[in-house]
């Protein structure tokens, strides 16, 4: 079985787990950690296509969640629109102003777009926390909605909510695959090794990456208006620097740059932090360090890790197969010789 | 009138803070490229070392803020060997989180040691005095002189010593001062130790007529990133005159506009700056 | 003219980097820059590649003025380039790295990607098709499966000439090609030059290695201090003594 084979068979098996997963385990709380897990995941994929793949580290994204969480929460509780809609516009919203967000930012790199992003998150923050009239300010906004009905389909249950998560979970990591295994994630990634470069072999870095940055902030904002419809409460502090520190720290422990890294940072700090409940607001003093010891160490986290290790068993396989084979050759050849001597 | 130079006085002394906080970020800038995410911490700590010694040991004011300055300098120097060092030749991307790691734990320290409360932290110069026809505390007036007197010593340190020259050597061009014989590791070190101090001075000063909690660094430090664009990244004079120039903005703006959006002056200040001038105010790249 | 620069100047702060510099790249030739160290070789590649806008003066390309364009919209119009160091993506094959060189001559967006369409297919089958061909081109099939970051100094420079050749250039511009790598390899990339020649893509390189330079190169421009000093065949230039003088360490302006 070749590897693609055998990649191809685990994502199948996982899918199927996190599908029948509901039936296996019948906890109730379980199945809401899980289910927030996901909404993380797709905010992570947002962050990583422009932090990992583009190499631009925005520090913003807490406060694009969080337009996309508001946006979800006024317009269903003070505008009454419906939902579907509410979730298609929340997405739209937050995509616009990521794009206006990012004709500004983007000009700036490396230190100068971080600070700035840094920045924009916070002001989106404040404005939030302040802006009473609109977004209740630190009341928070309560009574939002669950996603309305589809004909037979209901979302009030923690179950259903769990597939419908999952299912753009799942969405989201198809369109990220596509993205990344294509010419434009080839684009990307040129952009990230080297703008000068990437310019020079024809490369519009600038649509490049305003077209990643409204992508990734089109995710964000899509998790947020999930996250706002799945706990139905939203308070300012979903748009605060410690969310995107929590999202930065998932990804980089799962790795940043690839494609796996996102479920599997997300699941283990999400699975050891409730394992360690007890240290609730001191789960920095773990996850801290973490991340900086996997930066320096492990620059691409726990799936490059495995990923390089994998390909460098690959390697020296084929190369002992290699071996065997010249063995094999000169073997041959030496019988050759006998029979000639013999001969 | 009276508000205006009461107002007046303030921004003096909120801009007299975030020069020094500024100063140790852009002296850490300009010599290691790095953007320190994690000063922010540092100026934290500086104020809980200061406040510990004081109520644990029943130390001075004085001698409290000179522990709070070793300790903090030191962790500087540590954070330095264990963290940048390392990672000198990574992609930029990389000391940036590495950074923000540093930050998340020495936060998470702090609430564990000291707890998630408020805490003030009492003065010896509580007293109220009277200048130019203004009452202030006498704490106030301490902030601002003890803020000259470092920044003129950090000066005379750079500028008439061999060592503080090296520095300024480094900042200007890191392999050239390797070339000559410069012992960057040292100068780097030395850097944030100088970085550190600066924090625990303006953290341990200014402490008494704010509160000490474990999140009071991250205005500080998001508003010291904007006062060192604002004054050109590495630059020394840029990070002082910004730091006023913030300083006055915020007290003004708090009286003249809204008290509610004060915070957000200074970013909207830098989204401006930037908007325009992308590699920030007096940028020394030539394309 | 193929390649024309008029008065091209760059100044960083007050320093003049190029100063004044005519030059006119000759089609279907092997062109060389030389000079000593700082003489503003790579500031004049970058002038002329749009990586760098000039302070004054212009740059012609079959005598369209290409002086402010940014370098993407150069490299559409076939010029491409190579840097003396290229970063690579380690992590992923040399086939990939290159394939991303002829993306310039496709259509296809982000939504073609998400949704594989036709347009998409065929594309990507063309940028494919074009990395393998570059790869054979300089000799490279054999390695096109490695990561990019366990191949050597010697392959590594020639997937900096695949990846700008996949970019259907009519002109390369080479920065020290044989920089760090030894002379029997250098010798290869000198043959890799001539067969580019021979296909029909002029080539103009700035190299240190006096010998290479003289022994290929048909036509050769001496900067120094930013300024022309000679310009000719490899003999006439040799023969200049402004250019002895640049090189032997005399005063350039006596």
């Amino acid at each position: 079985m070749g590897p693609l084979q055998k990649k191809h068979l685990i994502i199948t098996g996982l899918i199927i787990l996190a599908g029948i997963f509901p039936f296996i385990n019948q906890n109730d709380y379980w199945l809401h950690i899980l289910t927030l897990s996901f909404i993380w995941m797709i905010a992570v994929y947002g962050l990583n296509l422009l932090a990992g793949y583009t190499g631009y580290l925005s520090l913003a994204h807490a406060g694009f969640f969080a337009i996309g969480a508001y946006s979800l929460g006024l317009l269903t509780v003070k505008a009454g629109i419906n939902y579907w809609a509410a979730l298609v516009l929340s997405c739209v919203i937050t995509s616009v102003i990521g794009f206006l967000i990012g004709l500004i930012s983007l000009r700036t790199r490396e230190h100068f777009f971080a600070i700035y992003t840094l920045c924009v998150g916070y002001v989106i923050y404040l404005v939030i926390d302040k802006w009473d009239s609109l977004t209740g300010g630190v009341r928070g906004l309560i009574g939002i909605p669950a996603p309305s009905n589809i004909g037979p389909l209901s979302f009030e249950s923690t179950l259903s909510q769990y597939y419908l998560v999952l299912f753009f979970l799942l969405a989201t990591i198809f369109v990220m695959y596509r993205i990344v295994h294509s010419l434009s994630g080839r684009t990307f990634i040129a952009i990230r090794n080297s703008e000068e470069l990437a310019g020079t072999i024809g490369i519009s870095t600038m649509k490049n990456k305003l077209v990643v940055f409204v992508l990734s902030t089109f995710f964000a904002g899509l998790a947020g208006a999930l996250y706002a419809s799945f706990i139905r409460f939203i308070g300012p502090d979903i748009g605060y620097t410690t969310v995107i520190f929590d999202l930065l720290t998932y990804l980089l422990v799962g790795g940043i740059g690839t494609l796996a890294g996102p479920v599997v940072g997300t699941m283990l700090i999400v699975s050891v932090s409730q394992s360690l409940q007890f240290l609730q607001d001191y789960r920095m003093l773990i996850f801290g360090p973490l991340l900086t010891l996997i930066i320096i160490f492990y620059p691409r986290g726990i799936v490059g890790f495995f990923s390089d290790w994998y390909r460098k068993r690959q390697s020296t396989k084929l190369q002992s197969q290699k071996k065997k084979q010249v063995k094999s050759n000169m073997d041959d050849e030496d019988l050759h010789e006998d029979r000639v001597k013999e001969g | 009138m009276e508000i205006l130079t009461q107002q007046l006085f303030n921004g003096l002394t909120i801009g007299s803070v975030y020069s020094l906080v500024a100063l140790g970020l852009t002296l850490v800038y300009g010599i290691l490229h790095i953007p320190n995410f994690a000063h922010g911490a540092l100026y934290m700590l500086g104020a809980y070392v200061t406040l510990t010694s004081m109520l644990l040991w029943d130390f001075n004011y004085w001698l409290a803020i000179s522990i709070s300055i070793i300790v903090v300098g030191l962790l500087g120097v540590l954070m330095e060997r264990l963290v940048f060092n390392p990672l000198k030749n990574a992609p930029p991307i990389h000391d940036k989180i590495a950074a923000i790691g540093i930050l998340l734990f020495l936060e998470a320290f702090a609430q564990l040691m000291w707890g998630a409360d408020y805490r003030s932290m009492s003065t010896p110069y509580g007293e109220v005095v009277n200048i130019f026809g203004t009452t202030v505390t006498m704490q106030r007036v301490l902030i601002n002189v003890g803020a000259v007197i470092v920044m003129i010593t950090l000066y005379l340190f750079l500028k008439k010593t061999i060592v503080g020259s090296t520095i300024i050597a480094m900042a200007q061009n890191r392999k050239g001062a390797h070339l000559v014989g410069i012992n960057t590791n040292k100068v780097a070190m030395l850097t944030f130790l100088i970085s550190g101090a600066l924090a625990a001075i303006a953290a341990s000063l200014s402490a008494p007529i704010n509160l000490v909690f474990p999140g009071m660094g991250h205005l500080v430090i998001l508003k010291a990133f904007v006062i060192i664009i604002l004054g050109g990244m590495g630059s020394i004079p840029g990070a002082i005159v910004g730091g006023y120039i913030l300083g006055f903005s915020e007290s003004l703006g708090a009286t003249y506009i809204s008290n509610d959006y004060k915070d957000i002056i200074a970013f909207v200040l830098l989204i401006i700056i930037l908007s325009f001038k992308p590699q920030g105010l007096f940028s020394k790249e030539g394309v | 003219m193929f390649i024309e620069t008029k008065e091209l100047t760059k100044q960083f702060g007050g320093l003049a980097a190029v100063k004044n510099v005519d030059f006119a790249i000759e089609k279907g030739k092997i062109n060389a820059i030389i000079g000593p160290n700082g003489a503003g070789k790579s500031t004049f590649f970058n002038l002329v590649s749009g990586s760098y806008r000039p302070t004054s003066g212009q740059v012609f390309y079959k005598g369209e003025n290409i002086t402010n364009l940014p370098s993407n919209k150069i490299a559409k119009l076939g010029v491409s380039r190579t840097f003396q160091t290229t970063n690579l993506f380690e992590q992923a094959t040399v086939l990939d790295n290159v394939i991303v060189g002829h993306r310039l001559r496709t259509q296809s967006n982000l939504l073609d990607a998400v949704l594989r369409t036709k347009r998409y297919k065929r594309e990507e089958k063309q940028c494919r098709d074009k990395a393998m061909e570059v790869l054979d081109f300089t000799g490279l099939t054999h390695i096109t499966d490695q990561l990019a970051g366990s191949i050597t100094q010697e392959e590594k420079k020639r997937v900096a000439f695949a990846l700008a050749l996949a970019t259907d250039p009519e002109v390369v511009f080479l920065d020290e090609p044989a920089a760090g790598i030894n002379p029997g390899e250098t010798e290869g990339l000198a043959e890799l030059m001539k067969k580019m020649v021979k296909k029909g893509i002029t080539v103009c390189l700035i190299e240190h290695k006096m010998q290479m330079v003289m022994k290929l190169a048909e036509k050769i421009m001496v900067l120094n201090y930013g300024e022309k000093i000679a310009e000719g065949t490899a003999d006439e230039v040799m023969s200049n003594k402004k250019v002895i003088k640049a090189y032997l360490g005399g005063d350039a302006s006596a």
